[in-house]
Order: C-alpha cells, then structure tokens, then sequence
C-alpha cells in the first residue's frame, strides 16, 4: 500500500500545531497591546485644536478655577465648554491681536461657535454625570490628571469600562474631601485626618453593588 | 494529503482575520443623535444646539423685575440682602468669589489677581471709601450686568450665588476695616492685651 503520509508530515504537523498556538498567542498578545496602547486609547496623545489652548497658563500660572470656564461641572451631566465670550473675559484687553486667538475673535464676529476636539468621548452607549461625581468628592484629577500642567490637553486614563469599575468596586480608594475636589495636586495619601472609609460614609457613597450594575451606567 | 493539513491550519488564520472585522462597531459609539454641544448638519450654523427663539423665556428662568432678580426696588440699589445671612450663604460667598472673581479682584479684593498682574486693566480696590459705600444692590448689578472693562458674569453666576457673592465682599470690606468697639467685650479686651 502506498504511502497515506509522506515523510515530511511529522514536519507538516509539528509546525502547525506549535504554529497555531504561537499564531493564537500572537494574535491575542497583538491585540491586547493595541487595545491598551495610545493608538487606541488616546492616552497621552494631544490632539490639535483650532486654538492652541493651555491650560498649564490658564490653570496653573494665572490661577483660574476650573468652575471659571467648565461652568455647569456641578450640576449637570456635561461639564460646560467656555464660549469665545468667555475667552473674552480677558482677551478683549490682553492678548488682544495675537494671531493665535483669531479664531476666537472670528467665531465671535460670525457668531459661530468655536470647534473644539473632544479629548475624552465615550461611546453613546455609555452613561456618565460629572455632578454626582464632584458632589461625591472625586476630584478632576483623579479622573483627568494635571490638567493644570497640560500645555495642550490630552487624556491620561483609556475611559474604558475598567477603568470606571476599578473605581466603582473601591470608591474609598479615590475619595477626597469636599474642599479637595478641584485641587490639582491632592494625592490620595495627603490630608487623612478623616479615614476614607469614613469618607465614604459621609457622603453616602453606595456600597451595596447598584454602583458596578450593568444597567448604572448603560441606561 | 499534504493539502488537507495546510487547510485545517487554513481555518484558524481565516477565523483570525473574521475577529480583526469585529472591531468596526463605530455606529454604536457614535449614534446619529445630537449630543451636547455635538456638531449638526442639519442646521444652517453648524451646531445642535438650538438658540432660543425670541421672546422665549426657560422655565425657571423668569426675569421677575423684585430685589432678589435685579437687585434694586423701584430703580433704587437694595441696601438690604433679600435673604437670610446665614454662615453657610458666606462659605458659598466666598467659594464663588475664589473661583470666578479672584483671578482679577485678588482674594482680599484689593483688586491685584493674577490675570491683573499679567496686564489686565487694574480693578478698584473693594476697600475703597466709594465701594464701603456702594448699596449691596451696586454688587449684585455688577456681576449681572458688568461694568465697564468688566464682562457681565450672568451667565457663571446664578442670582442666588450673586447674592452670596455680594455678601461675602461685604466680610472682606469688614476684614480691612472693622470697628474695634464692634467687637464682644472679651475678645476686644483679648486683643488689647496682645496688642500690648
Ligand atoms: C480659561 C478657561 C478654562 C479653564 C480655567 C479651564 N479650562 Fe479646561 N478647557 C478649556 C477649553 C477652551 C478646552 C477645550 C480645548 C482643549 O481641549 O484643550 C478645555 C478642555 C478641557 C478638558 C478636555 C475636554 C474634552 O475635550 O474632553 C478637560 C478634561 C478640562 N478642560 C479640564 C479642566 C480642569 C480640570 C480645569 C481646572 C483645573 C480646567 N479645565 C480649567 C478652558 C478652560
Ligand atoms: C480670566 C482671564 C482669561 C480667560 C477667561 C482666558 N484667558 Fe487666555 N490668557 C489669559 C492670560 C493672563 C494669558 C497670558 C498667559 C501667561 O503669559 O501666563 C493668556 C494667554 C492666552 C493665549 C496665548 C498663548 C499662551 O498660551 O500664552 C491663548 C492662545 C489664550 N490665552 C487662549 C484663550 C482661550 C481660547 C480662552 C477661552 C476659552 C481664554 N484664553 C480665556 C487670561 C485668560
Ligand atoms: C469620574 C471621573 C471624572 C471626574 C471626577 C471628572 N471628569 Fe470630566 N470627564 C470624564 C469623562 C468620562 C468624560 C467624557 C464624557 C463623555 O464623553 O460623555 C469627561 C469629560 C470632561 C469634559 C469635556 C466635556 C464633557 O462634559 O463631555 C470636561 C471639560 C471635563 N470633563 C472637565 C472636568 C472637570 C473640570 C472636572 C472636575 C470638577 C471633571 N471633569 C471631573 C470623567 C471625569
Ligand atoms: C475615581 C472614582 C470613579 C471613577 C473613575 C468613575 N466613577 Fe462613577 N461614581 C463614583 C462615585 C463615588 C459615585 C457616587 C456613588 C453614589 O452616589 O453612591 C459614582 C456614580 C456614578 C453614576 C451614578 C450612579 C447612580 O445612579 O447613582 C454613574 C452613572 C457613573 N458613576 C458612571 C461612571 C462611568 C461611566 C465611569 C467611567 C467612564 C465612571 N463612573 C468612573 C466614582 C467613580
Ligand atoms: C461604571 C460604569 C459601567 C458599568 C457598571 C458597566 N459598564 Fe459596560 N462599559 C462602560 C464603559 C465606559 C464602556 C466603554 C468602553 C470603551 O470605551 O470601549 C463600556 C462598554 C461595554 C461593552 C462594549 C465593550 C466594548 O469594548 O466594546 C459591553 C458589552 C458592556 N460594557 C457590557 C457591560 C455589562 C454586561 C455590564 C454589567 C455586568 C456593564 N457593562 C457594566 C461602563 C460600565
Ligand atoms: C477678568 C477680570 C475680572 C473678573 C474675573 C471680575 N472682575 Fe470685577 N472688575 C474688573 C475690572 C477691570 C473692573 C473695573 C471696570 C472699570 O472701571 O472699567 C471691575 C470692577 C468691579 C466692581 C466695581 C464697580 C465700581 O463700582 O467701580 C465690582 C463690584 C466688581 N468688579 C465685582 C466683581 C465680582 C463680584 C466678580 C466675580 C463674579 C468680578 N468682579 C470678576 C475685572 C474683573
């Protein structure tokens, strides 16, 4: 009877089983490193903006509060873009023709409102509300980083699921005081005069499980 | 046969390269809804968001023409707050004033914040004789309406805020300026004693 395998079959076989499970392995280990990397999350990338603005001048050399131009952070879902009115606050007297700010003075002629790139977008299946977050005392930091030291902004967490139930398993982690909310450099070591645990029981923080439901935050 | 194994391992690679389809789901991500603020092709200007029509006015948002929406009665500044002064309307005072007037004004309303210090037109010092004088109401109508190089701040500062706001500079006019006769007898005598 003739030959069903030919000699080079034991090659044959070895190479692809060890092949597939190198390829699966591969393909998986690729995956995950382009689903964590700033090519798909964003991280640390900063996107160009019609006007090049930095918050590391605005923040942290003149001293405006986040509250100055994310007006609504406190009591809505959005946290509120400044209008080029607002811009103009102070750049109808300083700054006044730099070209860099002529889109503002243009989108005030035309009044057409300015284009901003969203650093951070969830998808629309996706339900979030900065009011309960800053009435609970997590801090814009925690969430955005130094803002304050950004000279254009980018993003420093991949908003992905994780990332909101890292959190929502173990608020006491992250928690600050109420004073401490807006402040660029709290640390979650600084300030322990009252326990987090404690924290989280002043301010009433659901420990329950409701917070990690599916239906909390995909409404 | 050499045929048949490449074509089980054939399999697998197809499937692999069925999984890279899997990551185009951007229609979920990116309903066709207006967001907030989100970008619009439908109107002429380019945004969702809809400008009021005229004469419309939002619940809530009434323009009630007492003391606690314009600050005045009968066209005459309010000396008078239109609400209880309690320790709480303070603190919130003096959170609003940090946040959204101190970068011109300076904490201690000398009138010497940061955005000052970089160029910006001097404000007056809230220390003043002219502004001690000024009508509470005066305050109130400043940061609803602006004045002069100063932008109105209506659209940062609800009317219960402003009213805080107000009453805090009031404390800071105090601060730089208090009375020691107004004092309790022993913290007076207290400070006498130190000032010794
Ligand atoms: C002078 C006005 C101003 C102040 C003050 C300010 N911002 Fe911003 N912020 C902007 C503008 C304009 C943008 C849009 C341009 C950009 O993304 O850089 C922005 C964007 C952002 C974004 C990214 C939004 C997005 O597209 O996802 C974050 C986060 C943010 N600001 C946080 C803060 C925090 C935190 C503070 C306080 C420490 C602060 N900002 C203070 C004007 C301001
Ligand atoms: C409360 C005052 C204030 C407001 C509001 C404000 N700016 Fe500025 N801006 C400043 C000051 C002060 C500087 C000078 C910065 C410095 O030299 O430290 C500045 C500088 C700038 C510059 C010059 C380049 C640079 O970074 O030095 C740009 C561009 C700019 N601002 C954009 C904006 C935009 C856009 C807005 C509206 C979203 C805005 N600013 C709102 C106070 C303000
Ligand atoms: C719990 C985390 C968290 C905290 C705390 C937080 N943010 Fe955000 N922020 C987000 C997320 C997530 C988005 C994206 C929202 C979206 O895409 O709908 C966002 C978006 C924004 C934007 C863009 C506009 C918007 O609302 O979509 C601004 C501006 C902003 N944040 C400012 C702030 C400021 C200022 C603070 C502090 C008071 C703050 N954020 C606190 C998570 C947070
Ligand atoms: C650093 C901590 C932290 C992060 C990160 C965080 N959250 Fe939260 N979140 C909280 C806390 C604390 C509460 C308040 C819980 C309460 O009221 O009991 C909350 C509440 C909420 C609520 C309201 C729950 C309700 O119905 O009462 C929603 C919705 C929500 N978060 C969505 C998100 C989403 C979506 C993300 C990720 C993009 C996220 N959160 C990231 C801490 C966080
Ligand atoms: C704290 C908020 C939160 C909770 C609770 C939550 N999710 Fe999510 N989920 C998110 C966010 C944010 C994303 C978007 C991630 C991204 O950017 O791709 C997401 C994405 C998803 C996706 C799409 C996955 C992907 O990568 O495309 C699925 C499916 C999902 N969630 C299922 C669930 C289920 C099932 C539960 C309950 C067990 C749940 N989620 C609970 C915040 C949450
Ligand atoms: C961008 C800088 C800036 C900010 C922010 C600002 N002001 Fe002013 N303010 C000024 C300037 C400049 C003047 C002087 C205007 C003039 O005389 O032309 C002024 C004047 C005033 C006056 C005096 C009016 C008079 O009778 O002379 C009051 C009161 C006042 N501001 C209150 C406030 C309050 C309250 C806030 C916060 C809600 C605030 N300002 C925020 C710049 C600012």
């Amino acid at each position: 009877m003739a030959q069903i395998f030919s000699r080079n079959a034991n090659v044959y076989a070895r190479v692809t089983t060890f092949g597939i499970v190198v390829l699966i392995c591969g393909v998986g280990w690729a995956t995950n490193e382009v689903f964590w990397s700033p090519y798909t999350t964003y991280v640390d990338v900063p996107l160009t903006q019609p006007v090049p603005f930095s918050h590391k001048h605005h923040v942290a050399e003149d001293g405006i509060d986040c509250r100055y131009c994310h007006t609504s952070v406190e009591k809505s879902r959005f946290a509120g873009m400044p209008t080029s009115e607002t811009c103009m606050h102070c750049h109808s007297q300083i700054f006044t023709d730099v070209p860099l700010l002529a889109p503002v003075r243009e989108s005030l002629a035309t009044n057409a409102p300015l284009k901003w790139n969203r650093v951070h977008d969830l998808p629309d299946y996706v339900y979030f509300d900065h009011s309960i977050h800053v009435a609970k005392g997590i801090g814009c930091s925690t969430c955005h980083g130094r803002v304050d030291q950004m000279p254009i902004t980018w993003r420093v967490n991949t908003l992905y699921m994780k990332w909101c139930l890292d959190c929502h398993r173990h608020p006491q982690k992250f928690v600050r005081p109420p004073d401490k909310v807006f402040a660029m450099t709290w640390q979650p070591s600084q300030d322990r005069q009252l326990e987090p645990t404690q924290l989280v029981r002043q301010y009433h923080i659901d420990t329950s499980g409701r917070l990690t439901n599916c239906s909390t935050c995909h409404r | 046969m050499i045929s048949l194994s490449i074509r089980t391992s054939l399999y697998p690679l197809c499937f692999c390269g069925f999984l890279f389809l899997c990551a185009c789901r951007h229609d979920m991500m990116n309903e066709p809804r207006a967001k907030t603020f989100s970008q619009s092709e439908f109107f002429k200007d380019g945004a969702s968001a809809r400008p009021l029509p005229a004469n419309v006015v939002p619940r809530g948002e009434a323009q009630v023409n007492d003391a606690f929406h314009i600050g005045m009665t009968n066209g005459v500044y309010v000396t008078q707050l239109p609400m209880q002064l309690t320790p709480k309307l303070l603190a919130r005072g003096r959170e609003r004033f940090e946040a959204i007037c101190a970068e011109c004004h300076g904490r201690t309303g000398d009138g010497n914040g940061m955005v000052v210090q970089r160029g910006f037109p001097v404000p007056p010092s809230y220390h003043l004789d002219r502004m001690r004088n000024a009508p509470l109401g005066h305050f109130f109508d400043v940061i609803t309406n602006g004045y002069g190089a100063m932008f109105p701040y209506a659209a940062q500062v609800e009317p219960q805020d402003r009213w805080a706001i107000a009453a805090y500079i009031r404390a800071l006019q105090l601060s730089q300026h208090a009375n020691p006769n107004d004092l309790p007898p022993d913290v007076r005598n207290k400070l006498e004693a130190e000032s010794k």
